[in-house]
């Protein structure tokens, strides 16, 4: 069964038809080929496809696409300022060893996207918290809690700039 | 594509609802936050020929505090629930932390989560712990079930397949009452091992007023210590007195043992997490002047 939907990622918006049983996660990429939204458990436990819907992270294997309809999404591809440039999450991500193999980062990095703008100077606790819903197997998390603080950082300077 | 074929249906309001989930019999299932149903339709556990879609149902939606009691429509989310106790309720802001992740919170409905009924989640247990209801709307009309007629089984509820659940109604605690609420989880955000809830209120000569005491987690439904409560009651909640209801409560479970944890253990944590809670209950307490 097919359901015409209208959904807006990263500032582009499609009209489509898609399969109702399709996720938010098999639509992003399969139909719109956005790669970087990757899938792991698919029951919600993982967090690898956290995305932004309508600036709030939610799982996107646990939303099917036509609930997207009329919404706006934001997925990793949509973060950096430019091809050219990084945003500072991903910036601090580099700069710190946040990542190894980098299947869990796309989805940390949208949880903390939201996560920064509603706590800017985050504690060390409250970031252990905010990944918990995350699961990472290969850094053992000091660095992406490091990562995370130094992006904390770097924003809150900018915006006293 | 995980999940079995099915027709997707988008109910307008409320009654559009109630009038699909009436046309498909027991066969239909409604989708709010989906946090629960679609891993379930992913692994297959659920099979159902439709799905009723009530997100775009403005009726469903909102949250009222008033009246000494909290209303959530069947689409606030969890966070809905979170953002108005954070200047309302350290009590609720406590349990919903507990209660998984923000992502899934973000999208998981508290009215949800009551009905789905799996017997480890927290507020099924609050709503017990907070004499509260459901109220739900079928092919008859509507009716308000209570917490303690609620629950039956795991994942299983005295509602009809073809009932909505339109809204639930917390009472929040009397007047300078105090809580405590402490679980035991494998992970933070995890469904709870064992769980405890308490609410104790004082009178002028600091005998109990007010006393509830729940558990999660430690058997078929969320379970009120009725008899615990009962010793409470009118007498002052000393130590030793806590202590006894705390252990004589735990006893009275009857937990299942799994991978994870056995029965025995379960038993052991709750009496422990039950002492925990009432003296935290109690040294919340404001003893009225």
């Amino acid at each position: 069964m097919k359901h015409a939907v209208t959904i807006t990622v990263n500032g582009a918006t499609h009209a489509l038809e898609v399969d109702v049983r399709s996720t938010l996660a098999e639509f992003l990429r399969e139909e719109l080929d956005l790669t970087g939204t990757h899938v792991g458990c698919e029951h919600g436990v993982c967090g690898a496809c956290t995305v932004l819907l309508n600036g709030e992270p939610v799982r996107a294997c646990l939303l099917l696409a036509v609930q997207a309809d009329g919404h706006e999404v934001r997925t990793i591809e949509g973060v950096a300022p430019s091809p050219e440039e990084l945003h500072p999450l991903q910036e601090a991500f580099r700069a710190k060893h946040g990542l190894q193999c980098g299947y869990c980062t796309p989805g940390i990095i949208m949880s903390a996207c939201a996560f920064l703008e509603e706590v800017p100077a985050p504690s060390e606790q409250a970031i252990r918290e905010m990944l918990s819903g995350h699961l990472c197997r290969c850094t053992g998390y000091h660095f992406i809690v490091e990562a995370i603080a130094e992006a904390a950082r770097t924003l809150a300077a900018r915006g006293k700039a | 594509m995980k999940p079995a074929p099915f027709e997707y249906v988008v109910a307008r309001d409320a009654a559009d609802a109630v009038a699909s989930l009436a046309r498909f019999g027991d066969e239909a299932k409604v989708l709010a936050g989906g946090q629960s149903l679609l891993p379930m339709l992913a692994l297959r556990l659920a099979r159902p020929a439709a799905l009723v879609d009530i997100n775009r149902c403005r009726d469903l939606e909102g949250l009222d505090d008033s009246n000494g009691a909290l209303t959530v429509g069947a689409l606030a989310r969890q966070r809905d629930l979170e953002r108005w106790a954070r200047s309302r309720s350290p009590f609720f802001q406590d349990v919903l932390a507990s209660v998984a992740h923000v992502p899934i919170r973000n999208r998981g409905t508290a009215v949800g989560n009551l009905v789905h009924a799996d017997p480890a989640s927290e507020l099924p247990a609050l709503l017990l712990c907070l004499d509260g209801s459901v109220t739900t709307r079928g092919a008859q009309g509507e009716r308000v079930v209570r917490a303690e007629q609620l629950y039956l089984a795991p994942l299983t509820t005295s509602l009809a397949p073809a009932e909505l659940a339109t809204r639930a109604c917390f009472i929040l605690p009397p007047e300078g009452a105090g809580w405590g609420f402490a679980e035991v989880a494998r992970r933070h955000g995890d469904f709870a091992l064992v769980g405890c809830i308490a609410v104790l209120a004082l009178d002028g000569t600091g005998s109990v007023s007010h006393a509830r005491l729940g558990f999660f987690g430690v058997g078929a439904t969320p379970v009120r210590s009725a008899a615990g409560e009962a010793v409470l009651r009118g007498r002052e909640p000393t130590e030793a007195r806590r202590t006894e209801v705390a252990k004589a409560a735990a006893a009275a479970l009857s937990p299942t043992g799994d991978l994870h944890a056995s029965a025995e253990y379960r038993r052991k944590v709750a009496a422990v997490l039950a002492e925990r809670v009432l003296a935290a209950a109690l040294g919340r307490c404001q003893r009225p002047r």
